[in-house]
């Protein structure tokens, strides 16, 4: 089946040698980064996280919203989902390798990185964290071909793929949820410190994933044979509007306890980030711009009339896709380390090669998704699924 | 301190075994690649298998300095800017810290803070002048719950079980930096850069892998890894009292002064620790977050 992956036309080999030349771009980066150290990054002594973590953050929610379109498929019997559900698979086999790809590169010492294999430690969420995340990898890769091969045969996924497909819907959850755990329990942190921390991330996968998934099907349909369907975007549609909503009501949430209470330590980090302190402001625009993003989304997706008109969901699919990036993969990080546990301001800001290396894994995982994405597509046109 | 009959016969026990079969027990006190690398007359064996089985080294008793669990308490008031300096200065290059300026990638073990940086909860405008700018030491506080040894990933930190100190294998660290997140006080450096050479190091050092240095009997590190202080456990070994602790004591006596950094076992109530704590009003800092921090403050 792999086969279809070099059959493509023109377009196809462009694009790949695009993402080709970012990815290399980014490895002579990396390969700087492997000679000097962590030091080229805009990340110091006091925020010791920045965007790779970030990324890794956002991108595990992606790949964790394969679970909204497999769950209804299989648990629901929701049958327009069948068409798309190889589509979620292989978005959460690329979001799942870009996230073992940003935590390979934020590794000060990557060439020790099987010392968390050699010295299992299960007391470390980010030991559970390698494991649910390369098992999720597994999952979707098995499931994704498994299924897509018998399509191609004309049969019916063999038997045995069953019980690994119901396993990776609480998979799907549990990688988000043991990602909130890397942050909100930490003593010391007020901003993650917080029990809102798993549902929040799941309610901002579950928007980010679909939505990303809508953009994904409408370049499906405008560069391939294959049409994902109208109602399936709708469907998806509707489910980034409910997640939507409730990532900003998770949040809304938060802000009341942390105002409300006015403790000192949670309340500084809400107050540098969306007003600064004392001249130390860098990410006041980004923080509400995220939110003005998010809520302008939300009214698009509520009202029918514009959700129902696929330009328009794009746009609102877009929006929800940086709001939810900016909130997510750069303010939730950031933020939980300015102030610091001494309560100084140190800022923080990615410098070129540290965004060239990020660009590097997102063409990476984008890489990844087109080459599958043209081996599903070809399969789903032979069967006549077009 | 006395020895009850089975602790008698169990160490008279071993003792005999030990004599009979002397050979069989050092092979088993090395660590078996260790034992095999000595037989085949030496060959390189990787760093991986020797941390495979890596037995942690033991104490040469009457010599090393030992306790249940190893105390600091730091006299705030005892301390000028002359002290802190020497404490710092002697920690850092007895533990080969390289010397950064760049304050973002800054490696510290010991460091003077302000009073309202060290005590967020407990500062407000009207306390001493002369306490709101006084040096305040810091450093790992060694917590008997430490949040940085829960999030480790590799045991690369870890708290030794017989004297509570909170050690970092630097040669195993993978620089994932989980346990500065974690770390509450702020108490962890990374090495964002190549750690060579200590002088005049600017923000992008070279390579200079042939300069010496300034301990050699004190491991260098990598890049890429995490540190902080040890307690000096390298010292206690060797039945030597910390250096910031022996430092500063040295020159509170030139000065007259009460001893400014006092180093003791909390769990025996005869230690000079145990009557400060009893005689003075302590503060730990964020005691609340439940680490249990073994540094202690008279204010």
């Amino acid at each position: 089946m792999l086969e279809k992956a070099f059959l493509g036309g023109r377009k196809y080999w462009i694009l790949l040698v695009i993402f080709g030349g970012i990815i290399g771009l980014g490895f002579i980066m990396w390969l700087y980064q492997f000679r000097v150290g962590l030091g080229i990054t805009g990340m110091s002594r006091d925020v010791s996280w920045g965007f790779y973590i970030g990324q890794f953050t956002y991108l595990v929610g992606v790949a964790a919203a394969g679970v909204m379109v497999v769950l209804p498929y299989y648990l629901h019997h929701y049958k327009a989902f069948g068409r798309i559900t190889i589509l979620a698979e292989f978005m959460a086999v690329g979001a799942v390798s870009m996230c073992l790809l940003f935590i390979l590169v934020d590794l000060g010492n990557p060439v020790r990185a099987l010392n968390v294999l050699l010295h299992p430690s299960p007391n470390s969420v980010l030991f559970w964290d390698m494991i649910v995340l390369n098992g999720y990898l597994f999952l979707n890769i098995l499931i994704g071909w498994n299924v897509l091969s018998a399509e191609r045969k004309g049969s019916p996924p063999p038997n045995w793929i069953k019980p690994f497909i119901y396993l990776s819907i609480p998979w799907a959850i549990s990688i988000h949820t043991v990602t909130a755990y890397l942050y909100a329990g930490l003593p010391g942190r007020h901003f993650w410190l917080t029990a809102i921390m798993a549902p929040r991330f799941l309610a901002s996968a579950f928007c980010a994933g679909p939505a990303l998934l809508i953009l994904l099907c409408l370049i499906v349909r405008k560069t391939t044979r294959f049409d994902p369907g109208k109602e399936q975007i709708q469907t998806l549609g509707s489910i980034v509007t409910y997640a939507l909503i409730l990532n900003v009501f998770f949040f809304l949430c938060e802000l009341f306890t942390v105002f409300y209470s006015q403790i000192p330590g949670h309340i500084d980090h809400f107050h540098y980030l969306f007003f600064g302190h004392e001249g130390h402001g860098n990410l006041i625009v980004l923080m509400w711009l995220a939110f003005a993003l998010m809520t302008a989304a939300i009214i698009l997706l509520v009202v029918p009339v514009t959700r129902r008109n696929e330009g328009i969901l794009t746009v609102a699919c877009v929006l929800t896709v940086i709001g939810t990036w900016i909130d997510k993969g750069f303010g939730l990080v950031v933020g939980g380390f300015v102030p610091n546990p001494l309560h100084q301001y140190t800022e923080y800001w990615p410098t070129v090669p540290e965004a060239l290396i990020t660009l590097a894994v997102w063409a990476t995982g984008f890489l990844i998704i087109s080459v599958l994405y043209k081996v599903a597509t070809t399969v789903k046109v032979e069967v006549g699924a077009g | 301190m006395g020895v009850n009959r089975r602790k008698f016969l169990k160490i008279a026990g071993i003792s005999t075994l030990g004599a009979a079969a002397k050979p069989a027990a050092d092979a088993l006190a090395m660590n078996p690649i260790e034992w095999l690398d000595k037989k085949l007359g030496g060959f390189t064996v990787p760093e991986t298998l020797l941390h495979f089985f890596h037995k942690p080294a033991g104490f040469t008793p009457g010599e090393a300095l030992t306790a249940k669990r190893w105390v600091m308490v730091v006299n705030v008031r005892q301390i000028d800017e002359e002290i802190a300096e020497a404490c710092m200065e002697v920690c850092h290059r007895i533990h080969n810290v390289p010397h950064i300026k760049n304050p973002k990638h800054e490696i510290k073990w010991i460091w003077d803070e302000h009073y309202k940086h060290a005590l967020p909860g407990q500062h407000h405008e009207h306390i001493d002048e002369a306490l709101k700018k006084a040096p305040f030491l810091v450093l790992c506080n060694h917590c008997e719950n430490p949040a940085c040894v829960r999030v480790c990933p590799t045991k690369a930190t870890f708290k030794r079980k017989h004297d509570g100190i909170v050690l970092m294998d630097m040669h195993r660290c993978i620089g994932c930096r989980f346990c500065m997140a974690a770390c509450p006080f702020g108490a962890r450096s990374f090495n964002w850069i190549i750690p060579w050479p200590r002088e005049g190091a600017g923000t992008m050092p070279r390579f200079r892998k042939d300069k010496e240095p300034p301990n050699p009997e004190f491991p260098t590190r990598v890049k890429g890894v995490v540190e902080k202080c040890n307690f000096c456990a390298e010292r206690l070994a060797k039945g030597q009292i910390p250096a910031c602790v022996e430092t500063c004591q040295e020159l509170c006596k030139e000065k007259g002064r009460e001893p400014a950094l006092v180093f003791g076992d909390l769990e025996d109530p005869d230690s000079e620790v145990r009557q400060l704590l009893r005689s003075h009003h302590t503060l730990r800092r964020k005691p609340e977050l439940g680490t249990n921090p073994n540094v202690y403050y008279i204010v």
